[in-house]
């Protein structure tokens, strides 16, 4: 440091380095894993999705603004974080849904979930899924009405909507199912985000790579599954690439506020995840339990990380009884 | 009377009753009928009990207490069953467990064993106004927002025909909760002295107990000792 514009003694508590990382750097990076997710969605249901992805953003991040003004606390929409859930509840709504479910969810998830709590950080569950399972209970119709891909292709795109079951719906009917490939490439009917898993695994390994999340949470969620369908002598491919599985695995499971900091609290948390999940969709009466099960680890996770507590380095071995 | 109603409403600031706070005010009319059936009731048995406070043993008192109080939810519940037969049948299983209801116990051995009758009648009125009052407004919430309706009018805005469906999670449990838990925040505000929470670091987190973080900071911070963690707030 020869910088001769420097003051010659400069006091300032640690930390004196800083990695240039900082809380809008992961999210956006966490919206540029979202990209391709999105483009595909954009590409299968038209405008429709983009039109729902854009106003889910829009009224997340003015929501965040709103919350933050009226409880005149620190602005936080900068940080990039609102967007995110928006993109997030997006992905998690049927492509022909009205509007305005959307934005309510959109206000749910911030104001409710997320403000109420102290903002940032201080949610206990994930806003986006919050916000979905509120939309799922208060109006179940419009939430389960899906459409087949390019359906906004046809001639009157408006009155035509072709509806059709997702592939979890169909199995759990027993009619037939997508062929793999249709299933990977997201070629069935779902939510608008989570139908092209291809997408979502390079969304995945982008943040791999940027370390923005660690493998533990996705591998132990999807392991699960896949383990849990093969005992219970159903096809774990499909399972692992029908339904929310990839979407929730990769970027709703490992939201930073709401899953275990340790790698045993990770692996725990993962698996029981991946076990909820497939104890709705073997058991329950929904065809899809994603959601609810990040949820219900999302609440157990303060108790995950008591039992998971490291000590640190060169501190006293804890007494029994704490 | 303002007592009864805010600063020191049962529901709201007391947090008793919750059970059929809860569970009847779905429908804003449920909610009006279940608040007079109790009030009648907390009137009648405070006078009775106040008005026997001198004969009734100390040692079973609380059996007495409910036998009085059983015996008015009776009539009541025989008067609604004769001149309302709809809203008994609404109101179901939650009109005759207006005994065990907790206002009325609580009134009872709080208030009511040591006042004059004509006080605790008035004592009766008010927290019933204050329990009917709480009842309504969850009512008319959970029923606008939930059903389309008020008072079984329909609202133009949230019913079939116009701008969305009703939000059929405000007329679930999960709903209920979530509205009583926006109307005890407003009631303390309204109620609010002008001193404020005190701030006690991690110890202020719900989560406070099970956190992992703040376990060294508030180990061993317990009620009896909570001036001391105040003091020394956040010592990690």
């Amino acid at each position: 440091m020869e910088n001769q514009n420097l003051p010659k003694l400069s006091v300032s508590s640690s930390p004196h380095a800083h990695c240039g990382e900082s809380t809008a750097i992961i999210m956006q990076d966490v919206l540029i894993a979202l990209v391709p997710a999105a483009l595909m969605a954009a590409v299968y249901f038209g405008w429709r999705a983009v039109l729902l992805m854009l106003l889910c953003i829009g009224s997340c991040v003015l929501t965040e603004y709103v919350c933050r003004r009226v409880m005149k606390r620190p602005q936080t929409v900068g940080d990039f974080s609102a967007a995110v859930t928006g993109v997030l509840l997006a992905f998690n709504l049927p492509p022909t849904l009205n509007p305005i479910y959307a934005v309510l969810g959109s206000v749910f998830a911030i104001a409710v979930v997320k403000q109420m709590f102290g903002g940032i950080g201080m949610n206990f569950v994930n806003p986006a899924l919050a916000a979905r399972i509120f939309l799922l209970i208060s109006f179940p119709s419009h939430m389960s009405r899906w459409s087949i891909p390019f359906f906004y292709l046809s001639a009157n795109a408006d009155t035509d909507i072709v509806s059709t079951a997702t592939p979890l719906a169909q199995a759990a009917a027993g009619s037939g199912r997508p062929s793999y490939t249709d299933l990977f490439i997201g070629l069935h009917g779902g939510c608008l985000g989570e139908t092209c898993t291809l997408a979502l695994l390079i969304g995945g390994m982008y943040l791999l790579l940027r370390r923005i999340i660690t493998p533990e949470v996705p591998l132990c969620f999807l392991g699960t599954v896949a383990l849990t369908a093969l005992a219970a002598g159903q096809n774990p491919l499909v399972h692992l690439l029908s339904g929310g599985v990839m979407l929730g695995a990769i970027f709703m499971a490992t939201d930073y506020t709401t899953c275990p900091v340790n790698r045993a609290g990770k692996i725990f948390y993962g698996v029981g995840c991946g076990l909820i999940t497939m104890t709705i969709r073997l058991f329950g009466s929904l065809p899809e339990g994603v959601s609810y099960a990040i949820v219900l680890m999302n609440i157990l996770t303060p108790h995950i990380e008591t039992l998971t507590q490291s000590s640190p380095f060169g501190s006293e071995v804890r007494n029994s009884g704490k | 009377m303002k007592r009864g109603v805010i600063v020191e409403n049962p529901v709201l600031r007391l947090v008793l009753g919750t059970c059929p706070t809860l569970a009847v005010t779905t429908v804003a009319s449920n909610a009006i009928g279940m608040g007079i059936a109790a009030t009648l009731v907390l009137i009648c048995s405070n006078t009775v009990i106040s008005l026997l406070r001198s004969i009734i043993p100390d040692k079973v008192r609380i059996p007495a207490y409910i036998t009085v109080i059983a015996g008015f939810v009776s009539i009541v519940q025989m008067l609604v069953k004769a001149f309302a037969p709809a809203l008994d049948e609404s109101l179901g299983i939650y009109l005759p467990l207006i005994v065990v209801n907790c206002i009325i116990l609580g009134r009872a051995e709080m208030y009511a064993s040591k006042h004059a009758p004509a006080l605790s009648a008035l004592d009766g009125l008010a927290m019933g106004s204050g329990f009917t009052a709480a009842l309504l407004c969850m009512g008319i919430i959970r029923e606008a927002l939930g059903e389309g309706t008020l008072f079984g009018v329909k609202l133009p805005l949230l019913s079939e025909g116009g701008m969305m469906q009703p939000i059929l999670f405000f007329s679930l449990a999960p709903g209920g909760f979530f509205v009583f838990g926006m109307l005890m925040a407003a009631a303390n505000r309204l109620s609010r002295k002008k001193e404020l929470p005190v701030r006690n670091g991690c110890g202020d987190c719900p989560a406070a107990a099970t956190c992992s973080l703040s376990g060294h900071a508030v180990t061993g911070h317990s009620a009896s000792n909570h001036g001391a963690a105040e003091q020394g707030g956040r010592n990690v």
